[in-house]
């Protein structure tokens, strides 16, 4: 028997796989070309009162698993869990305890505001008052304003209202703050800290990566459909290097330098003169090359070194899986 | 619901749990009935199709039906032209509005947003539809109304096949619907997409020439048209007629249209864009 309540894993993803059929079907097939997967074989779980990000560039797959995990369509492979449940076969059991917004719409352009909040009200178990839910995201003043006239983060802030209607236990937020604005971005991030606070599990899709450090418990970067590397911010920066680079000076070869084994540097790369070196001990390599650099009284233009950073990370990833 | 799962869940097993779910499901249906009336009513075009439409075309069909032959098939102006508009209520208030309000809010993301909320797809599209297939009821109830005191048609004879064609109506003219949607871009493209079942259902449905004033061979092909048996069977209620045999055979061509547009439905309907 399945007690999905009593764990406090909430979401449980294994070997999950999604392809777009060639004939349509899929959101992104496209007329006559041959089927693509989208979701390539990942496994990631999240437990209670956790916000997991799935941050990657547009393409990565983010969508398509955030779908499976609302259960807006079946896996082409895999198991998935949400909340012990199939969220596809099993929705009547999942939906009452979560909320979704989507990346985009979703609301009839000639309805008003409050219209919007009563009609799904009425459609979810347990739903908080309409005036409140508007109150809880500051678009009381807005109620009678159709959608068709709201700002692109008015929209938001509705859809944000009418994921959170049921008071879910988990939360998905497909590209939460894609197209807003700073003020608006800060506002959604702490109206999702705030439903992270009260207990609720999210799951948040972005590509932004100072969404997924302000946010994020733990986070997994996906690339080309599958999973890169995965865990909390500290986790995934500690896997990669810091990074020194510098212009070699005329006449001077990698060679030349003092042997970078010693220097605690563990690899490098030349791009024509620029020469990058990757350590995990920045403070002990710096100091040798910069030793170095005065013994030789040699300038090493464009010098820039840099702890790891999730963009680094992330950039790396990216790069490197390319490269395969 | 398995026991263990009702347990599971909280719930008194047995009907406590299940009247609970009926409940909801009225609530839900019920939320989004009301959010799809008022935009029914936002939307002039629509109105316009729905409400003007059936009589418009029941007016300008009035003088042709008056100079048919009528009489030697035992028909009247009055039997011709009553069906024939509840066949206009059929085609432009129920399918071509819910064609119309589905894609609409396909368009709009709407229906992906709704199924990731607690509404069953059923709940969706029969929320969708409702309000036009209600507006649709009350004009055929005002008509028969109106129809048997102003034409010279009289109150149906026999009332329960005016019902069962009506109901077997709403129910071909929403999968219609539905169906059409799979062909159908925008709500703009509507309007051209829809037009194929309209004329053959017009044309040959008997909605303007009753099929029994055409040859046998080109008739008994006609009956098999979708609309053709629900259109039988209301006139069949108005003058009386409709022996048994008749009636088990328009039963049967209407419902496995019915079947088949349900079956293009459940098989083919897309709740989002294509990109």
């Amino acid at each position: 028997m399945d007690i999905g309540d009593t764990s406090e894993r909430v979401i449980d993803v294994t070997g999950l796989r999604r392809r777009y059929g060639p004939s349509g079907g899929g959101r992104k097939s496209k007329k006559a070309t041959a089927a693509f997967e989208a979701v390539r074989g990942i496994d990631f779980s999240v437990d209670r009162g956790e916000l997991f990000a799935l941050l990657g560039t547009n393409g990565a797959g983010k969508t398509s698993t955030l779908e499976i995990l609302e259960g807006l369509a079946a896996p082409t492979g895999g198991t998935v869990r949400v909340l012990g449940h199939n969220p596809y076969t099993e929705r009547a059991k999942v939906r009452p305890r979560v909320g979704a917004m989507l990346q985009e719409g979703g609301f009839p352009a000639e309805l008003t505001v409050e219209e919007t909040v009563r009609m799904w009200a009425g459609a979810t178990t347990g739903a908080r008052p309409v005036g409140e839910a508007l109150a809880t995201v500051g678009m009381t003043q807005r109620k009678d304003v159709r959608v068709k006239q709201l700002s692109g983060g008015e929209r938001r802030r509705l859809d944000l209202a009418t994921a959170t209607l049921g008071r879910p236990e988990v939360l998905f937020l497909d590209e939460p703050t894609t197209g807003l604005d700073t003020e608006a971005r800060h506002t959604t991030w702490e109206l999702i800290r705030e439903l992270r606070a009260g207990g609720t599990t999210v799951v948040l899709t972005t590509h932004y990566l100072e969404e997924a450090q302000e946010l994020a418990d733990r986070l997994a970067i996906m690339h080309q459909g599958r999973i890169a590397t995965a865990g909390t911010v500290a986790d995934v920066v500690a896997t990669h290097p810091a990074q020194i680079s510098f212009e070699l000076p005329p006449g001077y070869t990698p060679g030349d330098l003092p042997p970078l084994a010693a220097l605690g540097v563990d690899g490098h790369e030349t791009a024509g003169r620029t020469l990058r070196l990757q350590t995990s001990d920045l403070q002990r390599a710096a100091t040798g090359l910069l030793l170095w650099a005065r013994d030789e009284g040699v300038e090493l233009r464009g010098l820039d070194a840099r702890s790891a950073s999730l963009e680094e990370a992330f950039l790396r990833i990216a790069k490197g899986l390319e490269d395969k | 619901m398995s026991v263990t799962d009702v347990k599971a869940a909280g719930q008194r097993p047995g009907t406590g749990a299940e009247a609970a779910a009926r409940r909801g499901s009225r609530e839900r249906l019920a939320a989004l009935f009301r959010a799809e009336l008022i935009l029914l009513g936002r939307n002039k075009a629509a109105l316009f199709m729905t409400l003007l439409m059936p009589l418009i075309m029941a007016l300008a069909m009035r003088q042709a039906v008056s100079e048919m032959p009528l009489q030697a098939n035992g028909l009247s102006v009055g039997t011709v032209l009553l069906p024939g508009t509840i066949g206009f209520v059929l085609l432009f208030a129920v399918y071509s509005s819910v064609t119309g309000s589905l894609v609409t809010r396909r368009e709009e993301l709407v229906l992906k947003r709704l199924r990731c909320g607690e509404l069953s797809d059923r709940e969706i599209l029969a929320g969708s539809a409702l309000p036009a297939v209600l507006l649709g009821l009350a004009q055929i109830v005002l008509l028969a109304v109106l129809g048997s005191l102003a034409l010279d048609a009289g109150a149906p004879r026999s009332p329960h096949l005016v019902v069962l064609g009506v109901a077997l109506g709403m129910l071909i003219a929403v999968a219609m619907a539905a169906a059409s949607t799979g062909i159908t871009k925008s709500a703009e493209a509507a309007q051209l997409t829809t037009m194929p079942f309209v004329f053959v259902s017009m044309g040959g449905s008997g909605m303007i020439l009753p099929l029994d004033i055409l040859p046998d061979k080109i008739a008994n092909i006609l009956e098999l048209l979708p609309l053709s048996p629900v259109m039988g069977l209301v006139r069949d209620g108005w003058i009386g007629g409709g022996d048994l045999t008749e009636t088990v055979k328009r039963l049967v061509i209407a419902l496995v249209w019915a079947g088949l547009a349900v079956f293009a439905v459940r098989r083919w309907f897309r709740w989002e864009p294509r990109h």
